[in-house]
């Protein structure tokens, strides 16, 4: 048994060098991977030679325990490996959220401009001597009865301006319903 | 030669037959050129090499409960080990880890164009549109 015993070391000891050896080089991260996963079943293996030399039984629940890490660590690893684009596991700083945060608003204003500007020339291109600052209901009125007119001059070529002045020409109505009320 | 002896050494060559297959990983798995040959070699002792010890140490155990515990070992990393390697081989496809050149027969990739040419028929791609309107009705 002692022959044994030493033979079975001097191979394992051998492996788990091997196996670190390309964990240390590993081009990749799943190179790694799998050679700890070599080096995880040598200690498994070692473990085991270690209670057969010295007939323990009480050893066996570590044997158990290592099957089950081994196989945690190796999943996980790879799951991350896989799913993980370029610089999107880094944690950011707190004046780079603080940086994103700004831009993200930047850009809804900016949109929002856009689409003043939008609606006010459209309203202008409708009634060319209307005033550009007008009160908050005459203009709604004449947005509205210019989309209609729109709308019923190009309806095949623009849909959602259709939506848009019925949307606008129902508000307006509740409107006067409340007044004459 | 009493019963004891004989299952001695056959435990014996049973430990010795494991650990050569987990030398034999180790120097697999730092030889073999890419990805999923070193995971060829690596799982050797993950499975047969794991049950040929295990046999080795309840042959020189001998006794009820620790037999059963270290069947439970066996159950665990024959469920475990092909799901490991399942993550690793994937992962390793998906980041491009696979030498193509070594591989005899690779029906991933054509099932991958496969896929991709049927879902570009069925699918026309209108992206643009749907980002103005969207824009628009906010």
């Amino acid at each position: 048994m002692t022959v044994v015993l030493l033979i079975c070391a001097a191979l394992l000891t051998v492996a788990g060098v091997l196996a670190l050896i390309r964990a240390e080089r590993g081009p990749s991260m799943l190179d790694r991977t799998v050679a700890l996963d070599i080096v995880v079943t040598v200690v498994v293996a070692a473990v085991a030679l270690y209670a057969a030399a010295e007939r323990r039984t009480d050893v066996v629940p570590i044997l158990v325990v290592l099957s089950l890490v081994g196989f945690v660590g190796s999943v996980t690893i790879s799951r991350f490996a896989s799913v993980e684009p370029e610089g999107e596991g880094r944690v950011r700083s707190r004046e780079e959220i603080a940086q994103e945060e700004a831009e993200r608003i930047r850009a809804e204003e900016e949109a929002e401009r856009a689409r003043r500007a939008r609606r006010a020339k459209e309203a202008e291109v409708a009634h060319p001597d209307a005033e550009p600052v007008a009160p908050v209901e005459a203009r709604r009125e004449e947005e509205s009865a210019g989309h209609a007119a729109d709308a019923q001059a190009s309806s095949a070529e623009v849909p959602h301006d259709d939506d848009r002045a019925e949307h606008d020409g129902t508000e307006h109505d509740r409107t006067d319903e409340g007044s004459t009320r | 030669m009493s019963w004891d002896t004989v299952a001695d050494v056959v435990a014996s060559i049973c430990l010795i037959g494991g650990a050569l297959l987990a030398f034999a990983a180790g120097v697999g798995v730092l030889r073999f050129p890419d990805l999923l040959s070193r995971m060829h070699a690596g799982t050797k002792p993950q499975v047969l090499g794991l049950i040929l010890v295990l046999i080795g140490l309840s042959l020189r155990l001998r006794s009820g409960g620790a037999v059963w515990a270290l069947v439970l070992v066996a159950l665990f990393q024959m469920l475990t080990a092909p799901v490991a390697a399942h993550l690793v081989g994937r992962a390793g496809y998906r980041t491009g880890k696979v030498r193509r050149d070594l591989l005899v027969v690779d029906e991933l990739t054509d099932a991958q164009a496969r896929a991709a040419t049927r879902d570009d028929a069925d699918l026309p791609r209108n992206d643009a549109p749907e980002e103005t309107t969207d824009a628009e009705r906010r």
